[in-house]
């Protein structure tokens, strides 16, 4: 076993220092009960090259996003990262440490998580932000969590243009009861109208995506004042890293919790997982954040130095009154996208979201000019769009897949009322040939 | 001014200097060149970039004409401006700074710090699962689909559970998991049951996770041996219980013994019984959850099936669950059909999501890999060794620090620092002069029934030799303890910063970097 | 052990000083050794009502976090203010200007529960520490 340095030898004689005469001796204070009597039902080993032959094989039957055209995003973005951010994630110092509890040994990591943190805050317009939660998903349930333990309020506003998947995750963490849904507008965006009505002496936050699942942008500035007019907090969710790097930060549009997905930022979709869920907020409410914080101080000879801080609001310290039950987070995604985005830099995060933006404009009207095709809300969008079609989407996507194309999501899954609509994503990708071919196969009878 | 980085091997004066005759440091850890770096923001010069964008080939879209101006942002004060070199080096410089498995022995008690092997890393890349969208429709992700169907088929083997929940993200998440698939069960059978048990050594995420689903936390005292009286659990069971969550072995690194006794107690009155898995490595191959009475468990793959920590995860936290909770399995359930696999969202009672898509899908690759190379008698065997390694340890030292506990242990062991706080040197301390020493310290201070507690996990991908050495180091630190207290007090001495101010850092949080701000330790 | 004669104790480590109706609450010196450093201090908002042995806040130091019980019933009329910016106060000057609170008494009878100075101190020699 190759993993395994010890011989028999080395075993026989560390038993015999031990003073038992078998490994078996080890676990005589197992009860003969709950021993297994027999080898586990599990498929014999593989030599290293027979797993890889293996594994291949099983991959391929997915369909890779980078072969043939994909026009799919609804929270899973394709977007080139550049070759060192593998390369630096695969060194073992990073790849192999745990949880930087030791700080003299974990400088590196601590400063990494330091510079994410900022990064984080320069993107979202915030004051603080931590060292990174599982997704987007749960970084909006623990967001809405926060906003209840500050304002002592029970009800949460989302709107009904978040994330499904991310709207199923908060109820399951928050409970059904208590989140009510706000309708969205012919703009696509979240009805203002109906949130000033039901905004309340009762509501703990308002939740809207911006760019929301339809693409488009959610006016988050009037949405804030409405929320904070009641005592409310506006909490603004991110699906779209990206978009950070061309519109105004949610910090500056009165967002008071920004939580949102970096897997746009450095991570490749991998079939769902693992991502990045950042979390970012004004100074104020620091300690009622959950999740790790990396503060800055000097050590014993006045060397700048980097902890972990501000630790009694987590589990290991307060128990079953810590701010989240968070432990392990998505450390080492957290430190690709604070390599992809210093790699992008200021200059290239910037064109990189114009880039997308042209790119999506480019397909939105080609397609718009389809014969019985629509684009189905009015509002500004950047990089994903939601068109209406004239036929069954399903039909659509299968024509297709037999192109080799990957067309989009279909609505109605999530949202029945859109039967005939479908969300596209188009990205740097996504090369003009590919979207005209998208177009010329869809033009055709 | 760019700060340019400073060599750091001319030796510091005064109390760096008497680490360097200690025995035990023979290259392996050598801290090696040591530079500074500064932070990326302060490398930072107007017009560097890092990365090459495509052109654009379509025509170019003013943000103005097509997005309200109030919602576009100005250029990003402060963000990074540095070339590919620059990057390279920077990030190349902060990690040397880091001790990781890769870099040497990492006895982190309850966190099982084993060997990541390099071939799951190429598994969890293959583009066809690096690049597969999560939205895929199922006839195009077969393959993905089979090996989530397959992982879970795995883990049922190993745990003897009916059923495993594949998308919670960490231990702690599956803990929150399993807790809400418990109360959905009791609350499906009109009990609204509102106490968990949990035993004073449990890890703090458990009375964290019931809490986050509501429960009030009951705690139990451990017994003179280390283990959960039957009669405790039996005096705390009563029926506003809604289960016991349990560590086995618990944190001690002691095996249960009375486990069936325990969990006939909690069944008998209509209790749940929760296994926390962080300690799954004393168990693979040798003894199933689900045979001990258990009901739920939460698997750490970053622990027992070797995907790498990455400072601080990606992990992956499975739960597995016995048949009365499959009804309430978060969705998508994976299902196959003959030789087709599909998502199934059609779970009537389910709980919800707990993750926007499948949860750490490449995690879950890693830990597949894994599980196909050892193969079941190589994963029994895994198992065999990290005990053996455990107890040999344990053994050596048990003369030399205080075993509140002497009996066999599982995959851990647990001292105090009884023996030396005579003379004034504490865990904290002896845990940093072993940094000196070339390693990794034990988890410190935990569990929490120990006072002084260092708790110490080798596994079973260490060399006998490896252990010998750590075995030297930490009686070497005894004897200075005695000695010259004050040289392990002063510890660590190797490292690039010693002991760091953390009240400061807690008092007057500084949590991000802000243009006009100067590196003060730059030079 | 700092043991000022003139307070009353709580079981839990606060020390309440009688001015009128204003008692000023703080914790001991046994309590902020204990702890060790100070790092924050998370004090009610005036004007709310607290009723004795009610936890009307929480101390932190780097590694613990304690509650803190009000001495007596009340309506929290003053809180200290210096302590947001410098919570080591609390272990420089427990007794001093690290106090906390200031509680407008609502039943005087309340203060005959606590401890006097003599009971405080053989209640943490007991504990031993």
């Amino acid at each position: 076993m190759r993993y395994i340095p010890n011989t028999a030898e080395d075993c026989r004689q560390m038993l015999e220092r031990i003073g038992v005469e078998t490994i078996e001796d080890l676990f005589s204070d197992i009860p003969e009960a709950v021993r297994l009597q027999r080898p586990l039902n599990l498929p014999p080993p593989l030599a290293e090259g027979e797993l890889l032959r293996h594994l291949q094989s099983l991959s391929e039957r997915n369909t890779r996003a980078d072969s043939g055209a994909s026009f799919v995003g609804a929270g899973a973005y394709r977007h080139f990262i550049p070759t060192l951010v593998d390369q630096l994630l695969l060194r073992g110092e990073f790849l192999t440490a745990y949880t930087p509890y030791q700080a003299e040994v974990s400088q590196g990591v601590l400063q990494a998580v330091y510079e994410f943190q900022t990064l984080i805050c320069q993107l979202t317009g915030m004051e603080a932000a931590n060292a990174s939660l599982y997704d987007g998903a749960s970084a909006t349930a623990e967001g809405a969590l926060m906003a209840r333990r500050i304002t002592n309020r029970d009800r949460i506003l989302v709107g009904h243009s978040v994330h499904p998947e991310w709207r199923q995750v908060l109820t399951t963490y928050l409970g059904k009861g208590s989140v009510v849904e706000i309708p969205f507008a012919s703009t696509g965006k979240s009805d203002l109208h109906w949130i000033k009505d039901h905004v309340g002496p009762e509501t703990a936050a308002v939740i809207l995506q911006t760019p929301n699942f339809f693409g488009t942008l959610e006016d988050l500035g009037a949405a804030a004042e409405i929320a904070h007019r009641s005592g409310s907090l506006l909490i603004a969710t991110v699906s779209e890293g990206l978009s950070l790097g061309l519109l105004q930060p949610p910090g500056l549009l009165g967002a008071d919790i920004v939580a949102g997905e970096g897997q746009s930022l450095g991570l490749p979709v991998s079939f769902g997982g693992p991502y990045l869920g950042f979390f970012a907020t004004r100074q104020e409410y620091v300690r009622q954040m959950p999740g790790r914080l990396v503060g800055e101080t000097l050590d014993k000879q006045g060397r700048k130095a980097y902890v972990l801080t501000l630790a009694t609001r987590e589990q290991h310290i307060r128990r079953e009154r810590a701010t989240s039950n968070i432990c392990t987070n998505q450390g080492l995604c957290a430190l690709a996208a604070t390599i992809y985005l210093t790699a992008l830099g200021k200059e290239g995060l910037r064109e990189q979201a114009l880039l997308n933006l042209a790119k999506a404009h480019y397909a939105k009207a080609s397609l718009s000019r389809l014969p019985g095709w629509a684009v189905a809300f009015s509002g500004p969008t950047f990089n994903e769009f939601v068109l209406k079609v004239p036929t069954d989407p399903q039909v659509i996507l299968r024509r297709l897949f037999a192109q080799n194309i990957v067309g989009g999501l279909a609505l109605q899954r999530f949202y029945p009322e859109l039967d005939r609509h479908l969300l596209l994503c188009v990205t740097e990708e996504n090369p003009r040939t590919e979207i005209d071919r998208l177009v010329s196969v869809l033009e055709r009878k | 001014m760019n700060p340019e980085p400073t060599p750091r091997t001319c030796p510091a004066p005064g109390s760096r200097s008497p680490a360097r005759r200690v025995p035990g440091r023979r290259g392996e850890s050598s801290p090696g060149l040591q530079f500074d770096e500064p932070l990326i923001f302060e490398r930072s010069r107007p017009g560097r970039r890092a990365a090459s964008l495509p052109s654009c080939d379509v025509p170019e879209v003013s943000p103005g004409s097509v997005i309200p101006s109030h919602l576009l942002r100005d250029e990003i004060p402060g963000f990074p401006e540095v070339s590919e070199p620059e990057v390279v080096r920077h990030f190349t410089r902060l990690s040397q700074w880091n001790f990781g498995i890769d870099v040497g022995f990492y006895p982190l008690g309850s966190c099982t710090m084993k060997y990541n092997p390099r071939v799951n890393e190429e598994a969890a890349r293959l583009p066809g699962f690096a690049q597969a969208h999560p939205y895929l429709p199922d006839e195009l992700c077969q393959g993905a689909l089979q090996l989530l169907y397959e992982i879970e088929q795995y883990l049922c083997e190993i745990s003897g559970m009916a059923r495993v929940i594949l998308q919670p993200a960490a231990g702690a998440h599956g803990e929150l998991t399993g807790m809400m698939l418990i109360r959905a069960c009791l609350e499906d059978r009109g009990e609204r049951r509102r106490k968990v048990l949990i035993p004073d050594s449990a890890h703090g995420t458990n009375p964290a996770s019931s809490a986050l689903c509501g429960f009030d936390v009951v705690q139990i005292a451990s017994n003179r041996q280390g283990c959960l009286d039957p009669e405790a659990v039996a005096r705390a069971m009563t029926p506003e219980v809604a289960a016991l969550m349990l560590t086995n072995p618990n944190t001690l690194g002691i095996f249960e013994e009375n486990i069936l006794e325990i969990a006939e107690i909690i069944h008998r009155q209509g209790g749940l019984l929760y296994c926390d898995g962080a300690n799954m490595n004393a168990l693979v191959g040798i003894s199933r959850p689900a045979d001990m009475g258990f009901d739920v468990i939460q698997f750490n793959l970053h622990k027992t099936f070797s995907t790498p920590h990455g400072g601080g995860g990606p992990g992956a936290g499975p739960v597995g669950i016995g048949q009365a909770l499959t009804p309430y399995m978060p969705v998508p359930t994976i299902e196959r059909e003959g030789g087709f696999f599909r998502r199934n969202y059609d779970v009537p009672k389910t709980i919800g999501k707990l993750h926007a898509f499948y949860g750490n899908f490449g995690v879950l690759v890693r830990a597949y890999a894994y599980i196909r190379t050892l193969g079941p008698e190589g994963l029994k065997r895994a198992t065999e060794v990290a005990v053996l390694n455990a107890n040999y340890l344990m053994q050596e030292l048990k003369g030399t620090y205080d075993l509140p506990y002497d009996r066999l242990c599982k995959h851990e062991c647990v001292f105090s620092d009884k023996n030396q706080a005579r003379h004034d040197v504490h865990a904290l301390e002896i845990a940093k002069r072993l940094i000196d020493y070339g390693f990794h310290p034990p988890t410190m201070y935990f569990p929490l029934i120990v006072k002084g507690a260092l708790m110490i996990e080798p596994t079973e991908t260490e060399s006998k030799e490896t252990l010998d050495r750590f075995i030297e180091a930490m009686k070497a630190i005894a004897r200075e303890a005695e000695e010259s207290p004050e040289l392990v007090r002063q510890a660590p001495h190797t490292t690039r910063v010693s002991k760091p101010d953390e009240t400061q850092a807690a008092r007057h949080p500084v949590l991000r970097w802000k243009p006009g701000t100067r590196n003060p330790g730059a030079p | 052990m700092d043991l000022p004669e003139d307070l009353k104790y709580t079981r839990e480590h606060e020390w309440a000083r009688r001015e009128g109706n204003r008692i000023t609450v703080g914790i001991t010196d046994y309590a902020q050794k204990e702890l060790g450093d100070v790092v924050y201090v998370d004090l009610p908002p005036l004007g709310r009502t607290v009723s004795q042995g009610e936890s009307f806040g929480v101390v932190e130091s780097v590694k613990t976090v304690s509650d803190l019980y009000a001495p007596v019933g009340g309506k929290v009329v003053a809180g200290n203010e210096e302590l947001v910016q410098k919570p080591e106060l609390v272990n420089s000057s427990p007794y001093g200007e690290g106090w906390m609170i200031v509680i407008e008494l609502s039943q005087a009878e309340e203060l005959d529960n606590l401890l006097d100075a003599r009971a405080y101190r053989a209640l943490v020699e007991g504990q031993g520490s």
